[in-house]
């Protein structure tokens, strides 16, 4: 088990490292970095000096590594954009984003494998029809289309709930949150709904057909003919075996809502890192572009990390198969 | 004689499809006394597993039991209730499958599933469940039970965990068994293990099994009665010495004749020509003329009457009356 | 040696059996399944003729929106079917901003969003098909470097790939250049996201094919046999490649429509719909709900039967995907 251990980190150390490399290189080749700091008044001393002091006159393997050595430390560059530490600007915008990624993320794993449960378990119901309908324009609706229809229902049409904005925040002094305020609360319905939304159809779908799947299997007909409950056949015996699959789903969709959150901001005008990201791509701020990029690859390769290490905990047979020796 | 633990009679599985109404089980009937083994025998397709689903209230929709009763002690449970029916599902019912490798959930401890099944039948507290547990391990015959409990079913070869199913299975002591191919999937060098365990087992505790086989070798070997089936019908039943040494039924006849057996003397083994009709498609009259030697206008015009669980031995217009008149 | 070249150009002569074709499509499992899903009809029909009309918008929009000369400022935010107050004029859907009609624009937008749609396919087809064809036939490192960016590729979402992509092929672009290059760079920077499903099929088929006899015994005469396997390989790959296709094409229309919403994707200049709906919901709290609904309502009806079509195709040709 030690050994797989050790095998999966030196993988995620290495793509971390690709993603690096595409990273540097966007920071190196895209435009160049001088013109994108020094306005149009520059003198050649100017130019020099710069090129020195971003270490542009060194090799290129060594760049990257001190590239390398910057980012682990949150160091990411100036935005071309705002003039401002890349790392400043992220951390700021952070915790509005982390937020609404974990609302949304509870609420698309939470209601999705309920949703999947029932459905699976009153497959032939017509509540579970006209889910499973609803759940089909779910996943083909955009997501910006779902905050744009929301929007016009409950902002426009009932004006109920803000359309844009995160409403009053909290500073905690490292940390800012709209969960405190009424209006903070209320301004996160919408987006996180938006967010969630799509995940949680994806959720449920596969919770259903993993669950019927297992419901198909002998240990089911088994515990059933051993006279189980009901609710012990349903919760402890196909539950506990649906989850094991969808794990892993479930896992690169926590990543994937942090990604697509960059839309879901850009609807509601939510001041996180995803807005971040998009203006930067509008007005090509490479390091912006890039430090987006480093983070979220640490996101995603640190949740596929812990989505396989989780399975090790769930499933027994690999903690043998796998591990070899006891 | 007491009561049978289990009747049936005049049993009928059917499953509607959109052309026509199938029936996997047709008019069945046989008795199963405390202690007795009946092994019910037949290609596969013939409706004896259907008929140990139907006992057990286990049939997947869209099969259902369309006629006939089905008695436990004389008391009738094709009519109850999904959860009087729960109730009688393992306490007074066990059943044991084909497969061992998945009949047990790979992600629960062997343990937990004795447990739950005797906490759902039994008034008895989770320590003295686990004190159970283990003893039922033991009397399976797996070494070391104390220690085994906690294992996990990947943990044992197939032939143990075929003993834990057993274990499973007779937790909470019921007074029937259906045993569905229980020996199918093992290595053959265990088979005769696992049906000396259930056979022992069963007369200890006056348990009946209903053995569900294709094996006419572990019918001969456990049964002391047999049912053959064909295409959903009983086609002969009788102890299992009068079936396997002198047929009746001319199927039963070629079925002898296509299995190896010490206790005949066997010359060469024969084959029966052609095979069982698929359900949608039955022929009028006696379902085995097709293939059958002695098959007359008689066979081909009516159905053979349906055997009654006392009295005649096979279903057939013209039953093979001697072995020594037959040849 | 030479009967395996033959072999390889007898095909042109199936062609006299083509007559026949139509005839065995009708009779085909394929064609019986399709007659009895009102699902797959309706979606089919709905594609085509959003597909046709985008074809032939010059030909039925009434209006060009890209025309300043046609174009009448006083004519801006028509309601749908109400004449207009100050020209009298009236449209079937409405007017933006700037008397553009609303359903001549939402013909244009389609054809770019299912040009940029279509492109982008076919060119993650090509692309996935041969590097996946290349990973399976050559093996080793090639196979290794190959699939392993597949993997890396496959762990972020697409659409974020394919921002980046942009935003990358953005600053490569002198910034004259950049509004008349933004419909390539789509094109490209969806297809660079989306080749890795092609890519994995194509090899698992590729592998398969590989460890064959007649394979075997080309390289043991010393021929290398590409051209022999592809003749095997295609024909197998065919259906999930087509089925992939269809979804991916669903995918690409979604992934367009919001990278244009987002502003990172077809400029002002040549929108599609996503570019549409954009403009559209800074009229939301106006009042004007018709620039933003057709646009909205066309995309989802385009996506939907796509979508449900593809979802169609996977069930009916059943192919054995990942």
């Amino acid at each position: 088990m030690l050994a797989y251990i050790i095998r999966r980190v030196a993988q995620s150390i290495l793509v971390l490292l690709v993603v690096g490399l595409v990273a540097f290189s966007m920071f190196r080749f895209v435009g160049d970095p001088i013109d994108n700091m020094l306005g149009q008044e520059r003198t050649q001393a100017d130019i020099d000096r710069l090129r020195t002091e971003l270490g542009l006159d060194q090799p290129f393997p060594v760049q990257y590594f001190k590239f390398l050595g910057g980012a682990a430390q949150g160091n990411f560059g100036v935005s071309y954009r705002q003039g401002r530490p890349v790392s400043t600007i992220i951390a700021e915008r952070a915790p509005a984003t982390l937020e609404l990624a974990a609302v949304s993320g509870f609420l698309a794993i939470s209601i999705g494998i309920a949703l999947g449960v029932f459905t699976a378990i009153r497959r032939d119901g017509w509540v579970s029809n006209v889910i499973m309908t609803v759940s089909l324009l779910g996943v083909s609706l955009p997501t910006f289309l779902i905050g744009i229809l929301l929007i016009y229902l409950f902002s426009v049409e009932l004006d109920l709930l803000p359309s844009f904005g995160r409403g009053e925040v909290v500073d905690l002094g490292w940390w800012t949150t709209g969960l405190l305020t009424s209006s903070g609360l209320k301004a996160l319905i919408l987006p996180s709904i938006t967010l969630g939304l799509y995940q949680m159809t994806l959720i449920m779908r596969l919770v259903r057909s993993e669950m019927l799947e297992v419901l198909r299997q002998d240990y089911i007909r088994f515990a059933r003919a051993r006279g189980l409950k009901e609710r012990t056949v349903n919760f402890r015996h196909a539950l506990k075996n649906t989850l094991v699959p969808v794990i892993t789903v479930t896992g690169l969709q926590l990543g994937a809502i942090i990604a697509f959150a960059i839309i879901t901001e850009t609807v509601f005008q939510w001041p996180g890192v995803g807005l971040l990201f998009i203006n930067a791509i509008q007005f090509v701020d490479i390091p912006v572009m890039a430090a987006y990029l480093m983070l979220i690859s640490v996101m995603f390769v640190g949740i596929n990390l812990i989505v396989d290490l989780l399975y090790f905990w769930v499933d027994p047979r690999l903690r043998a198969d796998r591990g070899g020796a006891h | 004689m007491s009561d049978p633990v289990l009747s049936v009679r005049d049993l009928v599985v059917e499953i509607p499809t959109r052309n026509a109404v199938l029936r996997p089980v047709d008019h069945v009937s046989y008795d199963i006394e405390p202690g007795e083994i009946l092994g019910v025998v037949g290609e596969s397709g013939a409706g004896k597993s259907m008929t140990g689903n139907a006992v057990i209230g286990l049939l997947d929709r869209p099969a259902a039991i369309a006629g006939g009763e089905i008695r436990l002690k004389g008391q009738r449970i094709d009519n109850l209730p999904y959860e009087d029916m729960r109730r009688l599902r393992g306490k007074e019912i066990g059943m044991v499958f084909q497969d061992p490798l998945t009949s047990l959930n790979p992600l629960l401890q062997i343990g937990d599933q004795l447990t739950e099944t005797m906490l759902a039948h039994l008034e008895i507290t989770e320590t003295e469940a686990r004190t159970r547990a283990i003893a039922a391990l033991d009397e399976v015959g797996i070494p070391a039970a104390a220690s085994r409990i906690d294992s996990y079913p990947h943990e044992f070869s197939g032939g143990m965990r075929q003993r834990v199913v057993i274990a499973l299975a007779l937790c909470a002591e019921p007074s029937l068994i259906i045993a569905d191919e229980p020996t199918t999937a093992l290595d053959v060098s265990v088979q005769a293990q696992i049906i000396a365990l259930l056979k022992r087992l069963c007369r200890e505790r006056r348990t009946a099994v209903m053995l569900v086989t294709h094996d006419m070798g572990v019918i001969a070997e456990a049964a002391d009665r047999v049912a053959v089936m064909y295409a959903g019908r009983l086609a002969e039943l009788g102890p299992v010495r009068d079936v396997v040494q002198s047929p009746r039924h001319p199927y039963t006849e070629g079925l002898m004749g296509s299995t190896p057996l010490a206790s005949r003397g066997q010359h060469r083994l024969r084959q029966i020509p052609g095979s069982m009709p698929r359900l949608g498609s039955l022929p009028d009259g006696c379902a085995f003329h097709p293939r059958c030697p002695k098959a007359q206008d008689r066979c081909r015009a009516n159905p053979t009457p349906s055997l009654d669980a006392d009295q005649g031995r096979a279903a057939c217009w013209f039953p093979v009356e001697q072995l020594e008149d037959a040849q | 040696m030479a009967n395996l070249d033959t072999s390889t150009d007898t095909s042109p002569s199936a062609k006299p059996k083509e007559p026949g074709a139509i005839a065995r499509f009708r009779d085909s499992d394929f064609y019986w399944k399709f007659t009895r899903s009102p699902v797959a009809m309706v979606s089919f029909t709905v594609t085509l003729i959003l597909v046709l009309s985008a074809v032939f918008a010059p030909l039925i929009a009434p209006y060009d929106p890209f025309d300043p000369g046609s174009l009448n400022l006083m004519n801006g935010f028509s309601a749908p079917g109400v004449p207009n107050a100050f020209t009298g004029d009236e449209f079937f859907l409405g007017t933006d901003d700037q008397g553009r009609d609303v359903f001549s624009t939402i013909l244009y937008g389609m054809r770019i969003s299912l040009f940029v749609g279509f492109a982008a396919v076919m060119f993650a087809l090509i692309l996935g098909v041969t590097l996946g064809l290349i990973a399976g036939y050559i093996g080793g490192w090639t196979e290794t470097i190959i699939m392993r960016i597949a993997d890396i590729q496959l762990t972020f979402p697409s659409i974020l790939v394919a921002m980046l992509i942009f935003g990358v092929a953005k600053g490569f672009t002198p910034v004259e250049y950049r509004d008349q290059m933004a419909i390539w760079v789509l094109i490209v920077a969806i297809g660079l996201s989306d080749w890795v499903q092609f890519a994995r099929v194509v090899r698992g088929a590729t592998l398969v094919e590989r460890n064959k006899e007649y394979v075997q015994a080309a390289k043991l005469i010393g021929r290398r046999s590409p051209a022999i396997m592809l003749r095997h390989i295609l024909p197998n790959v065919l259906s999930p490649v087509l089925v992939i296709a269809t979804i991916s094409l669903a995918l690409a229309i979604i992934a367009e429509a919001t990278l244009s919403f987002l502003g990172v994707g077809a400029p002002p200049t040549q929108p599609s719909l996503g570019t549409l709906i954009r403009i559209g919901q800074g009229f939301l709290f106006s009042g004007e709900w018709w620039i933003l609904l057709f646009p909205a309502a066309t995309l989802l009806t385009l996506a939907l039967a796509v979508n449900l079509l593809g979802d169609w195709l996977r069930d009916a040709l059943n192919p054995r995907l990942k």
